[in-house]
């Protein structure tokens, strides 16, 4: 009788609910999503720790760190408070990386998904595109949208939006079409099931692992583009920015080095941080993992 | 048309999918497959038609072309009398509820984020049928009628195993109460101990839902088995239907015998009482002129090289697609 009960399948959770745990048992994930958190949180605070305007002249220029206390990492040589550029840089690389990586995404899946499905000419037209973009170097393709359209956080966040996302749209085009011919599709075919339901609720879900992964690398890569960018002076000349800040830092690099450093590392933590959790989460999300979990 | 009328005399029924010449061409970088060429068969309600041949035969294109998942390139598809081969997409859905598919890897076809009964309300969900509480009721109605417990609804594919699984597959087919359900070796992925469940499953449930079957097998025994009537392929063509004692015991095509002497037999010397058939399936490329299997076939005349062989009936219901058939009185074995 014992037999019975044993072959009867016991309750397990959802195979979901693990995730953050499995997400947190990998060294990467951890440290990826306490470094970001770290960064969200100086965003955050940024205007509660620092009201004014950090573009204000508010010390005297070529303040070293530790040297005043009332500005622990010193002043720029217009006199401009570092650390408030810092935290109110982190704003922007974030609302940049976000929304940039989000138009990538939205560009990059839907352009992926529809040419994995459908094949045949729509695949042929949507990859020609997808190659015609390839071809030309994304940083230079969004410098020179940024150009044309004077540089503000909106046109830098569009730029490099339509510019980073053919290699998303290969790979989930890749990741569609491994699902297309499968019988998981032409099971749902066979019930009647529509071709938006079938992508929306079968495939996209399905493929939903190397699209996370991809969104935390393409908002670290929008926060370095868009560095470069004010680096080269085509950011928004009306906020601070962390590439700027190092744009600007650079011609007293030989005297005054911490100038273009500091927001330099906060951009090397940002990046790291988004490539570390987009690690972890690769891991975690790898059903191969689950099983070993 | 004359071969559907002699499938309609070989059963009282009325069918309620025909096939007609259909013609599945693939085109491919080494030139046109024609996987399906000129098939045509009739399935009546509440029966269950075995398709048998040999992997690379065409019978799940067959299958898939009559759902509709792969475009016929010629001939009928017909189902309770109504042409359906050239219906839009939205046509096709109200159509796709009366025939149903259950697949060979009940893994691959169940998506495995989905829990069971999301899964089995999926197609009622599609089709707009009932009230959420209706759906329900229908997928606590339909998991008993799989033998499945009620709880099974809130786990996941995964935590089932391979025959629990094919169970689903088998409710989410019968979940819309389809006339015809096309089962694609729906167990040749299983254990041979849960195999026997299943088909003993399917035949229970033919009894009270009274859903045709057109199953796909390679696996003779398991054919036998449940099948009212068998067909057989060869090289995308239809080479014999029969009644399934008639098949068994007195086979008129050469290559339904060969099949039928490929089995091997329980108790017997196990020399085999023919030699095997020689040689390899041609390629669907290239296939031969004339009968298909003229270049394998131990009788093979000279006009077999030549004249394609029609399918004309014998006695009763038996089809054969061959120039000589073999005595169609049971051999003493």
């Amino acid at each position: 009788m014992s037999l019975i009960t044993l072959a009867a399948p016991t309750p397990h959770a959802a195979p979901r609910s693990g995730f953050l745990w499995r997400l947190l048992r990998r060294p990467s994930g951890v440290v990826g999503l306490l470094l970001l958190a770290a960064i969200i949180a100086v965003a955050a605070s940024a205007p509660l720790l620092y009201p004014d305007d950090p573009l204000d002249m508010v010390a005297q220029p070529f303040l070293w760190p530790g040297q005043d206390a009332a500005y622990p990492l010193g002043t720029d040589m217009m006199g401009r408070d570092i650390a408030s550029g810092i935290f109110h840089g982190a704003r922007v690389s974030l609302l940049i990386g976000a929304v940039a990586a989000s138009v990538s995404l939205l560009i990059g899946t839907a352009t992926g998904a529809l040419a994995g499905y459908y094949g045949g000419r729509t695949d042929a037209a949507l990859m020609r595109v997808t190659e015609l973009f390839q071809t030309i170097p994304p940083f230079l393709f969004a410098l020179a949208i940024v150009a044309i359209l004077q540089p503000s956080i909106p046109t830098i966040t569009l730029a490099i939006g339509i510019t980073a996302w053919p290699s998303l749209a290969r790979l989930v085009r890749a990741e569609v079409l491994k699902l297309r011919n499968g019988e998981l599709v032409q099971a749902s075919i066979a019930l009647g099931a529509g071709d938006l339901r079938i992508i929306v609720l079968h495939i996209l879900p399905n493929t939903l692992a190397p699209i996370i992964v991809s969104a935390s690398i393409l908002v670290a890569s929008a926060i370095l583009t868009e560095s470069s960018l004010a680096f080269l002076g085509l950011g928004d000349p009306n906020v601070v920015s962390w590439g700027g800040m190092v744009g600007a830092g650079r011609e007293v690099l030989r005297t005054d080095w911490y100038i273009a450093t500091l927001p330099g590392l906060a951009i090397v933590v940002a990046v790291l941080a988004l490539n570390l959790l987009g690690d972890g989460l690769n891991d975690a999300l790898d059903p191969k993992g689950e099983r070993r979990a | 048309m004359l071969q559907n009328q002699n499938a309609f005399q070989s059963s009282t029924r009325e069918p309620v999918l025909a096939v007609e010449d259909l013609v599945v061409r693939f085109a491919t970088a080494r030139g046109a497959v024609h996987a399906v060429d000129g098939v045509s068969l009739a399935l009546a309600a509440g029966e269950t038609l075995g398709l048998v041949g040999e992997s690379g035969c065409g019978k799940s294109t067959l299958g898939r072309a009559i759902l509709r998942l792969i475009e016929p390139s010629q001939g009928h598809i017909r189902l309770d009398g109504t042409d359906v081969t050239h219906h839009s997409r939205s046509a096709l859905r109200a159509t796709r509820r009366k025939v149903q598919m259950v697949f060979q890897d009940p893994f691959a076809s169940l998506d495995p984020r989905w829990t069971v009964g999301e899964l089995i309300a999926e197609p009622l969900h599609i089709h707009g049928i009932g009230t959420r509480a209706a759906r329900k009721a229908k997928v606590a109605d339909i998991l008993a009628k799989v033998g499945l417990p009620p709880e099974a609804a809130r786990r996941y594919p995964h935590q089932f195993s391979g025959g629990q699984r094919q169970r689903i597959g088998i409710a989410r087919a019968l979940v819309l109460d389809p006339e015809v359900v096309v089962l694609d070796e729906p167990v040749s992925a299983l254990d041979v101990s849960v195999q026997a469940q299943i088909l003993n499953l399917l035949v229970d449930l033919q009894e009270t839902l009274g859903v045709a079957f057109l199953f796909i097998s390679h696996d003779l025994s398991v054919v036998e088995y449940v099948s009212d009537r068998v067909a057989v392929m060869y090289l995308g063509r239809m080479v014999e239907i029969a009644d399934r004692e008639t098949l068994f015991a007195a086979p008129a095509h050469p290559y339904t015998r060969a099949l039928l002497d490929a089995v091997p037999q329980i108790g017997g010397d196990g020399a085999p009482r023919r030699p095997p058939l020689a040689g390899d399936l041609p390629s669907p490329y290239a296939p031969p002129p004339g009968c298909r299997f003229h270049t394998r076939c131990p009788t093979a005349q000279a006009r077999c090289g030549s004249d394609i062989p029609v399918l004309r009936t014998l006695t009763g219901g038996h089809q054969v697609a061959c120039h000589f058939p073999l005595a169609t009185v049971p051999e003493t074995a």
